[in-house]
């Protein structure tokens, strides 16, 4: 019988106690951990309640305070632009953008009202974007941990850069660039798109779609099966892996039964960080490729047959008539 | 409050409810709603009008509500067929003092009935009283722009049946037309090139952060060309610098006059293109074409009737940025319709505005 409780979607009991500061064995490492520590019975009820403390460390400090100017360095672009006024920047908001130089400025640095701003507050992004970049791997390393979360940053990183940096370079003009604002963002994307003769028949953004789409399948069938087992003591992934339970053998089972195979209770996480690790590198190649290699990716798929043609005539009037779809017929 | 063998009871017989409450909620609740669609049918209900190849996915659709609802300026039409004139009849510009010089020729019954028939469609009841008033030196020059439109634009305006146009396709019974338009760019202050005139909502974007440049352009400039790919796989060059290569700040301007000419419409992108290819040309529809010689004809419109007229407008009549004159585009006749007034023939009663020869009365 259906049983909420028994479903295990929520962590069911949550501890609230003394947070947990972490080891401090030579005396000296507390001093860079900041915040004090607080439980949110909200974020409990996912996993752990305790937030904080947080340790920046240089990398950390330098990554915040860039990200910070390039942020407030577009806002009072976008600010500036409707002359200063706080009704019309919210009532913009979602509309205003710091932009890209303007085409005919090629690779030089234009003036600051045409494109030299994006350049300045685009410096101060890349250089918040990879210290946040090394503080994963300084991290890591501290922890003597594997650099596999790294590696993970690095590979949307790898599009980052693609899409700000390597593709407007290789391009020859900064105006190739992504727009900083909501909506501007999302019309660059879709010329970007319209431009190169639609981008869905790119491969590599097929790719990138595919391993997107998998990283979602993926993680609910994942998070779906360990909560399933976790009255087995499923949830102690690690403790599963050296030490095969029953929990495992039958989350095991089950997909295997399912679809005739399965993952491992060590493979799952195999599999989910490939495909998630996949998807900016292979949509990021296929940004790259497109405007330096080709041009138009409808007629390059047609030139390499696999753009289907479709019989049938164009225009409504082979299928019905104005006035009868109006309702107005004779 | 309760009896006493009642709080006994439950005492004793501890029951969860609210699992039961909540399922019979949500399977009541579901029931509920499945019974009022299955009885009062679905309030958004849409019809699709397919426009391509089974596969492509081309199809407009419409929520009945709108599609099946007539236009309501279509009731507000009216119209008097011609007094065809007898042998000998009576020259208006001989009989009527200050007749109009354009329409001086027409017997003056004619003569009345296009007269009394432009004020009202247009509301303006001092329409050809004298020079003095504005608005007959600007409808003399309007009954040449629709002449013009019905003699060289059929190709347009009856491209798919006999339709038409007369003052009341863009007036309907207003002084002025709605949805006309004026200059607006720059929009955004402080900044200058590309970012000037976009990432704003303005009603010359349609409220998008698209440009709001593109019927300045598309709409007014003879040379202009809407085109933003690459006919071939590999095309070296670099934006902005190389003339054919184009750039992704163009096709945004193009996405916004699409945009425009959709929202005036009623339709969408596959209403002209496969939108798998929105420029492969063996992949659109014949509308496509309709559209692009609607394009030509609206700056037709502008340069040679409209933007000239901008000495004979009053300052309040003139755009509220650069006092330019007002100028039209495909909103100011569509009005969100496929086709203006659904399609009504507007010419069939006006041998007068059908063209710059004489009328023919049949």
């Amino acid at each position: 019988m259906f049983n909420i409780e028994y479903q295990n979607i929520f962590t069911q009991v949550q501890v609230q106690g003394k947070p947990e500061w972490g080891m401090d064995d030579s005396g000296e490492m507390m001093a860079e951990r900041g915040g004090k520590p607080w439980f949110s019975t909200l974020a409990g009820w996912i996993g752990n309640a305790q937030i904080g403390p947080i340790y920046l460390g240089w990398t950390g400090m330098l990554s915040l305070a860039t990200g910070l100017i390039w942020f407030v360095m577009v806002g009072i672009n976008m600010l500036s632009q409707v002359g200063f006024s706080i009704p019309e920047f919210i009532r913009q908001l979602f509309w205003l953008a710091l932009e890209p130089p303007s085409p005919e400025y090629g690779l030089s640095m234009p003036p600051l009202d045409e494109g030299g701003w994006y350049i300045i507050a685009s410096f101060f992004l890349l250089v918040s974007v990879m210290t946040w970049l090394l503080r994963s791997y300084l991290l890591a390393k501290e922890h003597k941990m594997g650099k596999h979360v790294f590696w993970a940053f690095a590979s949307a990183v790898w599009l980052f850069l693609v899409l700000g940096l390597f593709r407007p370079v290789l391009m020859g003009s900064w105006s190739e660039a992504v727009p900083y604002g909501i909506f501007p963002h999302l019309d660059w994307t879709t010329a970007f798109s319209i431009r190169y003769g639609n981008l869905y028949y790119n491969p590599f953004h097929c790719l990138s779609i595919v391993f997107l789409y998998g990283s979602v399948l993926l993680f609910c069938m994942h998070g779906g099966t360990i909560l399933a087992v976790t009255r087995y003591g499923g949830d102690r992934e690690l403790e599963q892996i050296y030490d095969r339970g029953t929990a495992t053998e039958r989350a095991a089972l089950f997909w295997r039964w399912t679809m005739g195979f399965n993952a491992t209770m060590e493979g799952i996480h195999r599999w989910a960080w490939w495909f998630a690790v996949l998807t900016p590198i292979t949509g990021g190649i296929g940004i790259l490729l497109t405007g330096t290699v080709v041009d138009n990716w409808f007629i390059w798929a047609q030139e390499h047959n696999f753009a289907p043609a479709y019989d049938g005539a164009y225009g409504y009037e082979d299928y019905g008539s104005y006035e009868a779809f109006i309702g107005k017929e004779n | 409050m309760l009896p006493k063998w009642f709080n006994e009871w439950n005492k004793a017989n501890p029951t969860n409810v609210f699992g039961p409450a909540i399922a019979i909620g949500i399977v009541g609740s579901a029931v509920f709603v499945a019974a009022l669609l299955v009885t009062w049918g679905n309030p958004v209900q849409t019809e699709s009008m397919q426009t391509g190849p089974r596969g492509t996915g081309m199809s407009v659709p419409e929520y009945n509500v709108a599609r099946k609802a007539e236009d309501p300026t279509v009731a507000g039409y009216s119209s008097a067929p011609p007094v065809v004139p007898g042998a000998g009849a009576a020259r208006a510009g001989d009989v009527i003092d200050n007749a109009e010089p354009l329409l001086a020729d027409l017997t003056p019954e004619n003569y009345e009935r296009v007269v009394n028939a432009m004020r009202t469609w247009t509301g303006i009841s001092v329409l050809f009283d004298g020079e003095e008033n504005y608005q007959t030196v600007v409808a003399r020059r309007m009954i040449q722009m629709t002449q013009n439109l019905n003699e060289n634009w059929a190709g347009h305006v009856n491209v798919n049946g006999d339709a038409g146009v007369n003052c009341y396709t863009c007036h309907r019974g207003e002084a002025v037309p709605s949805d006309i338009w004026f200059n607006v760019t720059p929009v955004n202050e402080n900044v200058g090139g590309w970012a000037a005139d976009q990432n704003r909502a303005t009603s010359m974007s349609s409220s998008t952060s698209l440009p709001s440049t593109a019927l300045e352009v598309y709409l007014t400039d003879y040379d202009s060309l809407v085109n933003v790919h690459d006919l071939e796989s590999r095309v070296a060059g670099v934006p902005g610098l190389d003339e054919e290569v184009h750039t992704i700040q163009k096709t945004e301007m193009t996405y916004s006059l699409m945009n425009y000419f959709a929202n005036s419409l009623g339709v969408n992108c596959v209403f002209c293109h496969n939108s798998r290819a929105f420029y492969d040309t063996a992949q659109v529809t014949p509308q496509w074409s309709t559209a692009q010689q609607g394009r030509q004809m609206v700056i037709e419109l502008n340069q040679e009737y409209l933007i000239p007229l901008k000495d004979t407008y009053p300052a309040e009549r003139l755009g509220p940025i650069y006092a330019d004159a007002p100028k039209a585009g495909c909103r100011t006749c569509h009005k969100g319709y496929q086709k203006p007034l659904q399609g009504m023939n507007m010419v069939a009663d006006w041998p007068e505005l059908a063209s710059t020869e004489a009328p023919v009365y049949e």
